[in-house]
Order: structure tokens, then C-alpha cells, then sequence
């Protein structure tokens, strides 16, 4: 599992949270939510399709992490590893 | 066994002994819009549900149904809420994210323009909320400046609240308009869209609802409204939800505080940890008995969202039951439809939808006698954009009408024939009503090839809404809780209201109370 193999699984989540947004050039540091139209049922949305799709549990503690793409990377890379489950 | 069962491939027997089996993760009554919405977050988010449906179609009180080798809707006149896509933070397009539904799939078209008529007063709307702006300017001119301040007013205000403080919303418009005609002008069409208490309406409701029809608009799919009813039932079905046809279920067993199963007509009991109901929450609570006849534990009562609670002496059941029917909303409507030989706009009718009163002093309340035809609503579904394909000319009125005394006119069950007399008062109710709307629209009456008229029985009869009370009770339980704690309200009583509302209404208790923190676990 690579970074840009995370980042991959993050913007087809988003994708399919938001579809009508365009992620073509969405900025690595730039909160999210400053460059989309998205609230927080949207958010919830991603962390419950991780949930569903890769199994892998984001306590709500740990939300904040996931404020910008870059932070969802980050976060999510070593969890990714860590989990056995296939992607 | 009722319904589909065949097809069930996990449901469970009910085995007294090992009664704590779980044939599912959460059920679902009633197949509204509000219960195919919930169904279909909890069923994605990987939930077993199961919807129990009394009736054999989906939607309640906006479902559709084929007579006289015709379809018709059973109540759609505009799906509220249009906006264009990408509108920040709207409810439709919101919901259609939540559902992962496409845009294009409900295949919405726009309103050509609708109408408020006051006697010597007209004001026109659109989805355009300057239209509105400039007639309240150009009808009162001395009104234009606090209209804006209204806009402003209500675009400020959180209405999507689970805990809204109760406020007169006549009160609210009277502290910014002065002229009490306008105020009444800007009420018809909220009220007759959605207000379950007689008069007045709660602020935060009215600015549901002030939103939905002016600062956003009408559409309709080109289908009608088993467009998007079908887009809902495909969607769920594809997420793993079953829905279960022609299976009511009859009583909710409730002991310890929750509810251990829910019995359906055939019988049958079926479990799950957690149970949504879209049947109205009198109606849901009327089903709430203590799990063996009359003994068991009482059912709790007096912990409901706003701590409300029956007052008085006696069994502590039955006392909930009294709680409950004081709570049963009483608006109800009487709607006809009419086919035309041709279409509307031929005989000079463009509106999409005209809200009419024929008095100064708009009444909304419950008549006095079988209907109120004073005042009333004409629907046009040939007047939105794009319909050209629709095969004839088709007009709907609804009036303001009173269950009992159309229930006076055929008590007992409603099977079989009507009598007489209460066909007869049918016709002759249609025929008011549209005599008091042929002020707004030229004489179609030699054109008509069909009518269909709904009573506030049938609306009883087909939705299971005690008294025909289309917008519910009055009391709405905003965070969707009940004295039971695993039992929970959507739709019409939770408090969003229209096919737009009882969908986000569905999305938001789903995922509040199905899948929120407490449920992640499960
Ligand atoms: C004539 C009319 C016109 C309308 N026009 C519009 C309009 O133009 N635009 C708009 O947005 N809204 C309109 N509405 C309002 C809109 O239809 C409702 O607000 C919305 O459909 C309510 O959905 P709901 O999910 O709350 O539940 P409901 O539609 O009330 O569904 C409840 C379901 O539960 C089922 N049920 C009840 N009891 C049981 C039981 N014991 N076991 C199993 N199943 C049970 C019923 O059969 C029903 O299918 C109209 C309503 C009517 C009646």
C-alpha cells in the first residue's frame, strides 16, 4: 500500500459521497470543506463507506485528522497496512 | 405467513423458548417515503432491515395507482425543494447524496409559475423568488422592504433542527408585515403544503416550509411520482433491504422499556434491536402492547422527546392509548381529479398551481361540515416544463374537508360498495369545490372525461393516518424518540413534512439513531 494508492481510495470515496463535485484538482492542503460543498453528513458518509469498503474504524476522536486530503493520507496509510483485509 | 415470506431466505421462526433470536438488524413499518429512505442508508451501511407494508403499493400517501385504464398519483401536485444542482446545503441536494442517487434519475422538470388569489389580489411565484419579491412590491407597495427583511429573517433561521423552541409563526410574520391580507396571501399555500394544526403554524415549521415552496420551487418527474417511488425501491433492493408487500404489522411487544417483536397481521413475530415506524406516532403508539395480553409490564409513558406525558389515574397503557388519540392530528383534505379531452393551457390555463381564498381572512381549520370549498388548491401537471408527452389534460382540487362527518356518512369498515349517500355527497362536494375554483380558471367542465375523488376516508383507509390527517399530529417528535427506546418515529410526525421532508426525514433518523456512535458496533 502506497500513499498515492490511499489518496486514490480516499478521492473514489468522495466520488461517490459527492458525486456532482469536481476532484480534478483538489488541493492536498486546503481543508476539504473549504474546496467542496460538503457538510457534515457528507463527512460521516466517508468515514462510514471506509468502514463499509476497507474495514477500517475511525473512532470520532480521530475525525479532525481527516480535514484535508493530505491528513486522510496520513492518517489512514498506516491503518491501511495494518489491516489484513485485501483492498 | 403474510407478504412475500418465500423469498425470505434468513427470516427466522419465532421460538418462544429462544425468543431472543435477532431475524433482523432493524425493522422498518410502512413503506412510505420516509421508511424507503431510512431503508436504504441503514441496508448500505451493511444493516439486515426488513420494511413491513400493509398495502400492496409503496409510497403511502404519495403512491399511485391505475384506474379506468389510467395511472394517477395519489397526491403528487409539485415535489417541493427544487433547486439546481449544486445549490449549497439544499435539501434535495442533500438527500440524493445521502441516497446516492443521480440527479437524472428522478427526472424532475420545473414549474411554468403558480399563483396566490385573494379576492382583487394576485400574487405570482415561480422558482425565482425575485417573481415573488417584485408582486408583493407591485400589490403592496408599502410591504416590499419588510418582505425582504422576512427573506432575511427566515434565511437565518435553523429549521432542520431536532430541538426547535415552539413560536407563533403568525406571530413572527405580524412582527414584520403590517398588512394582514399578505400575511394570509404568504400562508395559504404553507399551510395547505403542510401545517397540521388549525390557524397558526410553528415558526420553525413555516420556515420549513417558506423555504421549500418560495425561496426554492416546484417540479415533477415527467413520470409522476413512481418515478422516484421506483428509484427508491431499486435502490434499496440493490443495497440488500427486503420489503415485505401486504404485511402489516398489527402490535409492537413491548416489555422492559423496549420493543422485544413486532407481530404482524398474519401473526407471525418477527424481532430486531431497533424498529422505525412512518405510521404516524399515535398510531405507532396505539400498536404498543405489553407483551401477553393484559399482563406483562406496562408500557412506559411521559418520557417523550419534550418530556411530555398523559395526565390522570387508571392502567398505565391505557393511559398512554388516551395520550395518544389527544395527539392524533384532525386536518384532512378532500381532492378530485379530472381528465380533459384536451390540455388546460388550450383553454387558457397556464398556471402550474393556483392556492386560492375566496375570503380576506384565509380559514384554515377544520369545516364545519363536509368540506370548506371556500378556499382550495388547483394543480395542473400539464403546466411544467416538458410535458408535452402527457396523453391528456389533467386538473386537481383539493379542499379543506371533516373526517367525521364523511365518516358519519359511511361508518363501520369501508368494504365493498359506498352507500348512496355518501357517493352521492362525493359528487356533490367536487362539484362545490369546483365551483368556487372556476373563479381562477376558464370552464373545463364540458372537457371532462373522468373524475376520481378521495375522501379523508379513503386517505384513513389506504395509509392507516388515524382521521385522514395528511400532515400528521400537531406534536411532532423532532429527535424521533418514544417512550419506548428502541422504537423510534419517521416521516410525518418526526416534523419534516412532503415527499422531500419524509425522505431527509428518513436519512436523518437513520443515520441519528441506526447508525450513529451508539450502533457503529453492531
Ligand atoms: C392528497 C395529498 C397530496 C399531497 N401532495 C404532496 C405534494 O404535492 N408534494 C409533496 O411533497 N407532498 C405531498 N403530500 C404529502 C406527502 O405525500 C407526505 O408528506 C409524505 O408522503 C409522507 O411520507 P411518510 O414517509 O411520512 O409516510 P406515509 O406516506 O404516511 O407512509 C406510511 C406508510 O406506512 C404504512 N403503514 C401504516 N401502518 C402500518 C402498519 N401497521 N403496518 C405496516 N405498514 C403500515 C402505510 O400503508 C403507508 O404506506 C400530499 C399528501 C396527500 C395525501
Amino acid at each position: 500500500m502506497t500513499k498515492d494508492e490511499v489518496r486514490q481510495i480516499v478521492l473514489n470515496i468522495i466520488g461517490v459521497v459527492a458525486p456532482d463535485e469536481d476532484l480534478s484538482d483538489l488541493k492536498g492542503d486546503v481543508r476539504l470543506r473549504d474546496q467542496l460543498e460538503m457538510d457534515s453528513m457528507d463527512f460521516l458518509d466517508i468515514v462510514m463507506e471506509l468502514r463499509k469498503r476497507h474495514k477500517i474504524e475511525v473512532p470520532k476522536e480521530d475525525y479532525p485528522n481527516l480535514a484535508t486530503l493530505d491528513g486522510c493520507v496520513e492518517y489512514l496509510l498506516p491503518r491501511f497496512r495494518e489491516s489484513k483485509v485485501a483492498v | 405467513m403474510c407478504g412475500t415470506a418465500g423469498s425470505v431466505p434468513f427470516l427466522l421462526r419465532e421460538d418462544p423458548g429462544r425468543g431472543r433470536t435477532m431475524n433482523y438488524d432493524v425493522i422498518i413499518i410502512g413503506a412510505g417515503m420516509s421508511g424507503l429512505a431510512a431503508g436504504i442508508r441503514l441496508a448500505h451501511f451493511g444493516k439486515r432491515v426488513c420494511i413491513f407494508e400493509r398495502h400492496y403499493a409503496y409510497g403511502g400517501l404519495n403512491s399511485y395507482y391505475r384506474l379506468g385504464g389510467r395511472e394517477f398519483d395519489v397526491g403528487l401536485h409539485a415535489l417541493t425543494n427544487f433547486v439546481p444542482p449544486g445549490r449549497r446545503g439544499a435539501p434535495l441536494n442533500k438527500l440524493l447524496r445521502q441516497l446516492r442517487i443521480e440527479r437524472e434519475e428522478f427526472d424532475l422538470r420545473e414549474q411554468l409559475g403558480s399563483e396566490i388569489r385573494f379576492p382583487s389580489r394576485g400574487l405570482r411565484f415561480s422558482n425565482d423568488v425575485e417573481l415573488l419579491i417584485s408582486e408583493v412590491q407591485r400589490e403592496f407597495p408599502d410591504q416590499g422592504d419588510r418582505f425582504l427583511r422576512l427573506i432575511e429573517t427566515v434565511k437565518a433561521h435553523d429549521d432542520a433542527t431536532l430541538a426547535p423552541t415552539p413560536v407563533s409563526g403568525r406571530r413572527v410574520l405580524a412582527e414584520h408585515l403590517s398588512d394582514p391580507v399578505l400575511i394570509d396571501m404568504l400562508l395559504c399555500p404553507l399551510m395547505f403544503y403542510g401545517c397540521p394544526d388549525e390557524d397558526d403554524i410553528d415558526f420553525t415549521h413555516l420556515v420549513t416550509l417558506f423555504k421549500s415552496l418560495y425561496l426554492e420551487g416546484f417540479a415533477r418527474p415527467r413520470e409522476g411520482v413512481r418515478r422516484i417511488i421506483k428509484t427508491l425501491v431499486r435502490r434499496y433492493r440493490g443495497a440488500g433491504g427486503e420489503l415485505r408487500m401486504r404485511c402489516g404489522v398489527r402490535r409492537l411487544h413491548v416489555s422492559g422499556g423496549g420493543v422485544q417483536g413486532v407481530e404482524l397481521d398474519c401473526g407471525e413475530v418477527v424481532r430486531a434491536p431497533l424498529v422505525f415506524s412512518c405510521a404516524g406516532y399515535p398510531e405507532t403508539m396505539r400498536m404498543c402492547r405489553t407483551a401477553s395480553g393484559g399482563g406483562g409490564e406496562p408500557l412506559p409513558y411521559g418520557r417523550g422527546s419534550d418530556g411530555r406525558g398523559p395526565e390522570g389515574g387508571g392502567d398505565a397503557s391505557e393511559r398512554f392509548l388516551t395520550d395518544a388519540d389527544r395527539l392524533a392530528g384532525r386536518l384532512s383534505f378532500i381532492e378530485s381529479i379530472c381528465v380533459l379531452d384536451r390540455k388546460p393551457a388550450d383553454l387558457g390555463y397556464d398556471r402550474t398551481i393556483t392556492f386560492f381564498s375566496t375570503i380576506d381572512r384565509f380559514e384554515y381549520r377544520v369545516p364545519e361540515g363536509l368540506i370548506d370549498p371556500r378556499s382550495g388548491v388547483i394543480c395542473c401537471p400539464n403546466n411544467y416544463a416538458d410535458h408535452e408527452h402527457l396523453p391528456e389534460g389533467v386538473l386537481r382540487f383539493t379542499s379543506l374537508a371533516n373526517y367525521d362527518c364523511w365518516k358519519a356518512l359511511r361508518p363501520g369498515e369501508p368494504e365493498g360498495d359506498a352507500p348512496p349517500a355518501y357517493a352521492a355527497a362525493k359528487s356533490a362536494a367536487h362539484a362545490e369545490a369546483v365551483g368556487y375554483a372556476l373563479r381562477y380558471l376558464p370552464d373545463f367542465r364540458p372537457h371532462v372525461v373522468f373524475t376520481d375523488t378521495f375522501t379523508p376516508l379513503t386517505i384513513a383507509r389506504f395509509t392507516g393516518h388515524a382521521r385522514g390527517a395528511v400532515y400528521g399530529s400537531p406534536h411532532k417528535c423532532r429527535d424521533g424518540r418514544t417512550p419506548v427506546e428502541n422504537l423510534f418515529i419517521i416521516g410525518t410526525d418526526q416534523g419534516y413534512l412532503g415527499i422531500i421532508g419524509a425522505l431527509l426525514s428518513g436519512i436523518t433518523m437513520a443515520n441519528l439513531h441506526g447508525l450513529g456512535e451508539n450502533n457503529r458496533k453492531a
